[in-house]
């Protein structure tokens, strides 16, 4: 199944690929299309999108979401806006600066075609929000406005308050709801999908569980499309959701589809620090606030005791500034938590475990961290946010697995090594708007009339597998919870595979995680039964997943010998601190796939060249 | 801190529930009201007893999820904000606290606090959007929108989905929840040609549902975790009077 990783990029030069490759890809016709059954996993910003555009060009569409309602997918809890090249700023913008300030911010491990496709969608996205009655900010003009983000040196992001996530999604679950209403769409909330189908090589269906009821089902369609969003819960402690998991992607990893870049995860440099071991999530601090705000700590470690209030400017080390004047306090996430961390290894952090910096604005989160950030400047740590890495996916977002697509965080590939603030949005519509919708039907053209009985030996095959899966997390019958050995596992990778790794670290956590594993299916208790609302069901099997995701991350952060982006190797760094790639071995995308039956084998290594025709690779800087 | 807490137990639909007293001990006063229940569960776990099911996801106040009524108010004593938002330290040592689902006719529990809201999507699904077929939009500056439109707009659309509105309400009115989304979309040029299609068929299909309706005695906006305006609901009433006079004239 698995060929020469080819990413299909189509021929001509980079602005012109994205027209010649839509102006060639195969059609359906409308009256056609409603033979087409499209399974969508996943209802955020990607999912979503996807399911509301398929909808309304006429294919019948399922949607699933483990949530009670599309409308609570975690896009909803991204803040500070979305990126778009319209240049109303008049300050220099334009499709190919998005594009170099994304690849650049990706630390050159993204694809060029990939990006500028993103690039040059974007103001599409903004025109399509606002016709749905996404409530942007505006000038008194009238007009719309924009803020300044990390890693740019123009403003493009359009925001909503701080609730940029949550008005595009309600833009998208409208147009979804209005496409559910219309019948093209069948929303299956509170189901879970739990193994992918694949039948005579293609991705033909699922199987899930109802979550209220237990009910295991197959569907089968034409096409599947994964947008099931990142991994950061496999840290235990991130700003996802609590439902957020890694079991769609795993487990249609487990059944051939490659797993790109897992190690590739990004830690954002403004949260709330953590406060005790009870903590069941992290609370973000909108990266918009770094424009108003401006980060230090003290430049004396003894001061690091006293009083903020007491510590008079020239005590103060504003780092950010002070080592990257030009970009300042809107460095990217990565060197910014990095810088944090470098700080606060120095000692001169600050609050509880001197694992804090201090960040000064005057917006009161008062009853958040208990503190009046009026009187004093608020701590902020960097914490897990969000996974750069995904399922391999080509130029037309398919996996290696024909007829399994990807979008949005699920899939790898936009971002490279590290994420720009603004561009998860940007990125998520763009693939449900604007780039599935002209793909997939060039795939689906050539498979017409292929879609499997539900009853086909594959389906059944798959469903006794998840079957035999729930029996056997019910029969752990241990004495310890899931959530103390998920925290031993989170505590491990932010050690060895977080902010900066190294290759002992990750060689320890890679002795420590099967030891893991095997605790837990010893030792975890798993109550109730499969037919019923059992959310400690449903979490355990995605703790289950997490146990093993963990180990590919470490293979992949171990196997990278070069630092990138998010992706820090303590071994490789220049002589200020700063990343230190390898191009010349490591402009590559790694792919795994999944090796060994039942037993976890170390998975094989598959490799992607990045081909650099447009831009010239050089050191990072944001001096 | 200590606690003792009251749950309301209830295994499904069908079943009949009940309070359940327990204790919870040493419980860190910086822990969310939800972190709380996570230790109280941990503990019942590692006694053999079943965790308490209550619903949470993103834990940070905008999705929705949790619905919690504490100590008889809807996302408990800490207004404006989502029960995910309220922390120990509100409460004093030694309290006891009441913990039950949102009480609404229209959203019959699943599970103990667990409740089920379609109800809320349906009237969504009704109307509550406006019809932009994905492509078909113009340049988005080509529509000057006044800010204070806008910022009314964003006012009303803040609104998380959550039902706390219709579960203050004495008559289990969902009207805050669909006034925030007429008023919403009618406030904005891109929402006029089907605000009044919109109103109407979101008011029937709310009425349908069961939930009742606005006596104005503002419990909704009291506990209102997005701090929507009961001023929407004169705004709703307002928008079905005109849809349904236009009807009437035979517009």
């Amino acid at each position: 199944m698995i060929g020469s990783l080819d990413p299909k990029i189509p021929g001509g030069p980079l602005a012109n690929k994205w027209t010649n490759h839509k102006d060639h890809s195969r059609l359906i016709s409308p009256n056609n299309r409603r033979k087409f059954e499209i399974i969508i996993v996943g209802s955020g910003l990607a999912g979503g999108s996807a399911a509301a555009t398929l909808g309304e060009l006429g294919y019948r569409v399922k949607c699933f979401c483990y949530q009670d309602s599309p409308r609570r997918a975690h896009s909803i809890a991204a803040q500070g806006g979305i990126n778009a090249a319209k240049n109303y700023q008049n300050d220099g913008d334009s499709v190919y600066r998005l594009f170099y300030d994304t690849i650049k911010g990706g630390d050159f491990r993204s694809r060029e075609a990939n990006v500028y496709r993103l690039a040059e969608v974007s103001g599409n996205i903004i025109d399509q929000c606002v016709a749905q009655g996404v409530p942007f900010a505006r000038e008194y003009s009238g007009y719309l406005a924009n803020r300044s983000f990390g890693g740019a040196q123009v403003s493009r992001t359009f925001y909503a308050r701080g609730q940029t996530g949550q008005q595009l999604l309600l833009g998208c679950y409208q147009a979804l709801c209005r496409q559910i209403a219309a019948g093209t769409v069948q929303m299956f909330p509170q189901t879970e999908m739990l193994d992918l189908v694949v039948v005579d090589g293609h991705a033909k269906g699922i199987v899930t569980r109802n979550l209220r009821t237990g009910k295991i089902d197959n569907h089968s369609g034409d096409a599947v499309v994964l947008a099931t969003g990142g991994y950061g819960n496999v840290f235990y402690l991130s700003t996802n959701a609590r439902g957020c998991n890694v079991t769609a992607t795993y487990r249609a990893y487990k059944k051939g589809a490659l797993f790109a870049n897992p190690c590739f995860t990004q830690i954002h440099p403004t949260c709330i620090p953590h406060s005790g071991e009870y903590q069941s999530k992290l609370t973000l601090m909108s990266e918009s606030l770094r424009n108003d705000g401006r980060v230090w700590v003290p430049k004396r470690k003894e001061d690091c005791a006293k009083s903020p209030n007491e510590i008079p400017e020239s005590g103060r080390d504003y780092y950010l500034e002070r080592k990257y004047p030009s970009y300042g306090n809107l460095s990217p996430r990565d060197i910014s938590s990095r810088a944090a961390k470098e700080v606060c290894d120095e000692g001169r952090g600050v609050g509880p475990g001197g694992r804090g910096v201090y960040l000064d604005f005057t917006d009161a989160i008062e009853r958040l961290a208990g503190e009046n950030a009026y009187d004093i400047p608020m701590r902020i740590y960097p914490a897990v946010h969000y996974t750069m890495g995904g399922l391999w996916v080509d130029y037309n977002l398919m996996s290696n697995v024909p007829g399994l697509f990807v979008i949005g965080e699920a899939n790898f590939s936009d971002h490279g090594a590290n994420r720009l603030g603004a561009s998860a949005l940007m990125q998520g519509l763009a693939d449900g708007y604007f780039v599935l919708p002209y793909t997939l039907p060039n795939y689906l053209a050539a498979h017409i009339g292929k879609r499997p009985p539900t009853d086909h030996p594959e389906f059944r095959k798959a469903e006794t597998e998840v079957r035999a899966k729930t029996d056997k997390l019910l029969k752990i019958d241990g004495n310890c919870s899931l959530d103390s050995i998920h925290r031993e596992l989170g505590m491990l990778l932010w050690d060895k595979c977080g902010m900066a790794r190294n290759k002992a670290g990750l060689e320890e956590a890679l002795g420590k995680i099967p030891e893991l594993r095997t605790r837990f299916w010893r030792e975890v208790r798993v109550p109730g039964e499969n037919e019923d609302f059992n959310q400690s069901l449903e979490r355990a099997g995605r703790v289950a997943d997490f146990l093993e995701f963990a180990e590919l991350m470490c293979i992949d952060a171990l196997t990278r010998d070069e630092s990138c982006g998010a992706h820090f190797r303590e071994e490789h760094q220049t002589s200020e601190g700063e990343a230190l790639r390898d191009d010349e071995n490591f402009a590559t995308v790694f792919a795994w796939q999944f090796q060994g039956n039942g037993e976890i084998a170390r998975p094989k290594l598959h490799r992607e060249p990045l081909h650099f025709e447009t831009v010239h690779l050089t050191q990072r800087s944001y001096k | 801190m200590n606690f003792r807490l009251r749950v309301w137990r209830q295994k499904d639909r069908q079943s009949v529930g009940k309070l359940v007293e327990y204790e919870a001990p040493d419980i860190p006063a910086a822990a969310s009201f939800l972190e709380m229940l996570d230790i109280v569960n941990e503990r019942l776990l590692l006694r053999g007893e079943d965790p308490i099911a209550f619903d949470s996801d993103c834990r940070e106040g905008i999705c929705g999820t949790c619905a919690l009524t504490i100590n008889g108010e809807a996302h408990g004593p800490d207004h404006p904000g989502a029960a995910c938002e309220l922390y120990m330290r509100k409460f004093q040592d030694g309290d006891t606290i009441t913990i039950e689902p949102f009480r609404v006719r229209c959203f019959p529990v699943i599970k103990d606090l667990v409740i089920d809201r379609s109800a809320l999507d349906r009237i969504v699904q009704a109307g509550g959007f406006i019809s932009a077929r994905t492509g078909s939009a113009p340049e988005a500056n080509s529509i000057p929108i006044a800010k204070p439109d806008v910022d009314l707009a964003m006012e009303a659309a803040a609104c998380i989905g959550c039902g706390a509105c219709a579960a203050a309400c004495p008559n289990g009115s969902a009207m805050l929840f669909t006034a925030a989304k007429v008023s919403h979309l009618a406030q904005l040029p891109q929402g006029d040609p089907e605000r009044g299609r919109r109103v109407l068929k979101m008011v029937r299909t709310m009425d349908g549902e069961g939930f009742g309706n606005c006596t104005n005695t503002y419990e909704c906006e009291a506990v209102c975790p997005a701090e929507i305006s009961a001023s929407f609901i004169a705004k709703l009433n307002r928008e079905y009077a005109r849809a349904s006079l236009r009807r009437s004239a035979g517009e």
